[in-house]
């Protein structure tokens, strides 16, 4: 005989049965909400395939629902700004290339425009050399968007436009090797110009890329504009209007995205882009959809300005005339990268002293800044580059700071992500374009 | 540590040579810096070079450009003004406002919210470590951009190290992970910020990279058990 206090018990033709309940156990789980209860935490990243590098989002959901978002960086911080203080001027180009390793020569150029400026000498750069800069940012801006194309793709699942993507922007990367002697972190902007005049293979290349890229864009679009599957993972997702984007802080093509048409090519030109015809693509919807019009658009736009680029090549000097600054090197590619020319070598090994003792104390010690500080803002592809350079009148950079749009950008991962389903976290992640070496410098 | 096993490998064995004459065991050198360079920090070779340290002058009126009428709009809307402006200069086409470092959140509402004013975005904020060239060494520089009259400002504060500055996230929001990286790089205290912790670096580093007493790569690097001194303790060859 079992005891009432366990279970009932009662014989029926199949035999003996037992009936089991659970005394007050039914009070505690009757007092649990199924729905509130289903909350987890998931640790996105830092090491995650869409989440751009080493990311590492935390998450809050309740089932596919995203409640809280938080995001953790610093996995890729390299002391960029505090190793380029113990550098001479010159030098500091080779540290900011690695921060935005997607964009090298926008972080080469908001550096050198800082340099420029505080040695009073922007109105000294030639022509050529600012037309050069010009069209080299472009090729960049537009290998820059490629690659958000291809990852941004992936992540939202078409696999093939990330082989697409890249394999268009390797065209880009031949130009600039063929120029800079370097696929990536060039180090080609100096303080006075650029280091090295562009080849005549390279401008053909350049002609050949402006015939071949409108032709692949036109495909992309083919591919993913009437597609329901990237319309639907991207209209309506991850909304940010302008009046967010202001508070946040953002800016770039998800700004503009949200239908203002804010570029510091237009509205604050450097480099002589006032120069140019171009226009500044926008969208209303603010969207990951919009920002993916934008940015396609901002493509073209780059190909027109590097035609006009192009066109406004005319031959001259490359680095400003004044001896103190120039750099004194002829630099030439050789079949193992960039380096001194052969002549330049055999000049100052065997002919003059005095360029030899220039040449040495200018390589090594490097020129003198007058102290001050200044800010320069350029339009990077992510949105706004700011570089604070502050020098106390030496030879080294006192201080550098990179307002990177990545870092700033990703502050509107919660304002985006709360509230929406997990896979829309990616799409809207992807759409702000982080670089996570700009992001943690 | 102890040596003794009881078979096999110890998993916390001492790498090989570290009794004899590794790095690991040299006695610390008695230099500073980086490379035994001391002073400067130059590593140019040029070591006698020395760093200047220039005296920041304000700029007298007329200052030029829209700098007067920033300047005198902010005046007028902002009634504090004579006590919260420490100097204005203006260099290199570039106009800072110095600031008392306890009205920079009401100097930011007013430079965001006045109708002649408008600086809607705050495009920077960041720190830079004026040591031995001002008595309050710790400077946060706000770059404030007016997207509707297309003009920037930067405003400056200046506290003694480990000063505190009111934060401006109320009035910027996106100046919520600047000041948490001003905050991780120079120990800057921003009073009122909702979560402000370390950025870029570790939760449990100790010390902030970023000043100038600070060295360069001043942390041993741990590898598998064997530890290598920071650069400036390893052996010297002069």
């Amino acid at each position: 005989m079992t005891q009432s206090g366990y279970a009932t018990e009662r014989e029926t033709t199949e035999g003996r049965v037992f009936t089991v309940t659970g005394g007050d156990w039914d009070t505690i789980t009757g007092s649990i909400d199924p729905l509130s209860n289903e909350k987890i935490v998931v640790n996105m990243g830092p090491q995650h395939p869409s989440t751009h590098g080493v990311l590492r989002l935390v998450l809050e959901l309740e089932g596919e629902t995203v409640t809280e978002a938080r995001c953790v960086i610093g996995y890729l911080h390299t002391g960029i700004e505090k190793n380029l203080e113990y550098r001479n001027w010159t030098q500091g180009t080779t540290f900011v290339t690695r921060a935005d390793y997607l964009a090298p020569l926008f972080n080469e150029a908001g550096y050198v425009l800082g340099v420029e400026k505080l040695l009073g000498i922007e109105d000294q750069i030639t022509e050529r050399a600012k037309t050069i800069r010009v069209l080299f940012m472009e090729l960049n801006r537009i290998s820059s968007h490629l690659v958000w194309l291809a990852t941004a793709g992936m992540e939202i699942g078409a696999i093939s436009m990330m082989l697409y993507g890249f394999r268009e922007r390797e065209y880009i990367l031949d130009i600039f090797e063929e120029t800079t002697g370097l696929r990536m972190n060039h180090a080609y902007f100096r303080p006075g110009g650029v280091a090295q005049d562009i080849p005549d293979s390279a401008i053909k290349k350049i002609r050949d890329f402006l015939v071949y890229l409108p032709k692949k864009l036109k495909e992309y679009e083919d591919l993913l504009s009437g597609q329901i599957i990237w319309q639907q993972r991207t209209q309506g997702v991850a909304v940010l209007d302008v009046t967010g984007c202001l508070a946040l802080g953002i800016t770039g093509p998800v700004l503009r995205s949200a239908g203002l048409a804010w570029d510091m090519r237009k509205t604050m030109p450097y480099s002589g882009y006032e120069e140019y015809e171009f226009d500044v693509p926008t969208a209303t919807t603010g969207d990951v959809w919009g920002r993916y019009q934008v940015r396609m658009a901002e493509m073209r736009e780059s190909l027109k300005i590097v035609e006009q680029a192009l066109d406004r090549l005319k031959p001259g000097p490359i680095f400003v005339a004044d001896k103190k600054i120039a750099w004194p090197a002829q630099l030439a590619v050789g079949i193992d990268g960039l380096g001194n020319s052969l002549e330049h070598v055999a000049k100052i090994m065997g002919q003059s002293m005095e360029s030899l003792i220039h040449h040495f104390k200018l390589v090594t010690e490097g020129f003198r800044v007058p102290p001050g500080q200044v800010y320069i803002g350029i339009e990077h592809p992510r949105g706004e580059l700011g570089v604070h350079v502050v020098s106390d009148g030496g030879t080294h950079p006192y201080r550098v700071h990179m307002r990177d749009p990545s870092f700033v950008n990703l502050q509107a991962i919660p304002a985006m992500a709360e509230g929406a389903l997990l896979a829309d976290v990616i799409a809207g992640g992807a759409s702000l374009d982080p670089v996570m070496g700009g992001c943690d410098r | 540590m102890s040596l003794e096993s009881t078979g096999g490998v110890p998993v916390n064995a001492e790498p090989v040579g570290a009794d004899i004459d590794a790095p690991a065991q040299t006695p610390a050198s008695p230099q500073k810096g980086m490379f035994g360079v001391k002073g400067t920090g130059d590593v140019s070779g040029f070591g006698g070079l020395a760093r200047r340290t220039p005296d920041v002058v304000g700029s007298p009126k007329p200052y030029g450009s829209y700098f007067d009428e920033v300047t005198d709009a902010l005046e007028e809307a902002y009634p504090g003004f004579a006590d919260a402006i420490e100097k204005v200069v203006v260099d290199r086409g570039e106009l800072t406002l110095h600031i008392v470092p306890e009205k920079i959140a009401e100097v930011a509402q007013i430079m965001r919210d006045d109708e002649s004013l408008r600086f809607e975005l705050c495009s920077s904020v960041s720190g830079v470590d004026y040591l031995n060239s001002d008595a309050r060494r710790l400077h946060v520089v706000y770059q404030l951009t007016s997207m509707t009259y297309r003009r920037r400002v930067r405003l400056e504060v200046a506290v003694p190290a480990g000063g505190s500055v009111p934060t401006v996230t109320s009035v910027y929001p996106t100046a919520d992970w600047q000041e948490r990286e001003a905050y991780d790089m120079f120990g800057v205290i921003f009073t009122g910020h909702p979560n402000l912790t370390r950025i870029l670096m570790p939760d449990d580093w100790e010390g902030h990279p970023q000043l100038k007493d600070y060295p360069l790569g001043g942390v041993p690097v741990e590898y598998k058990g064997a530890e290598i001194p920071p650069p400036d303790q390893r052996r010297v060859y002069q």
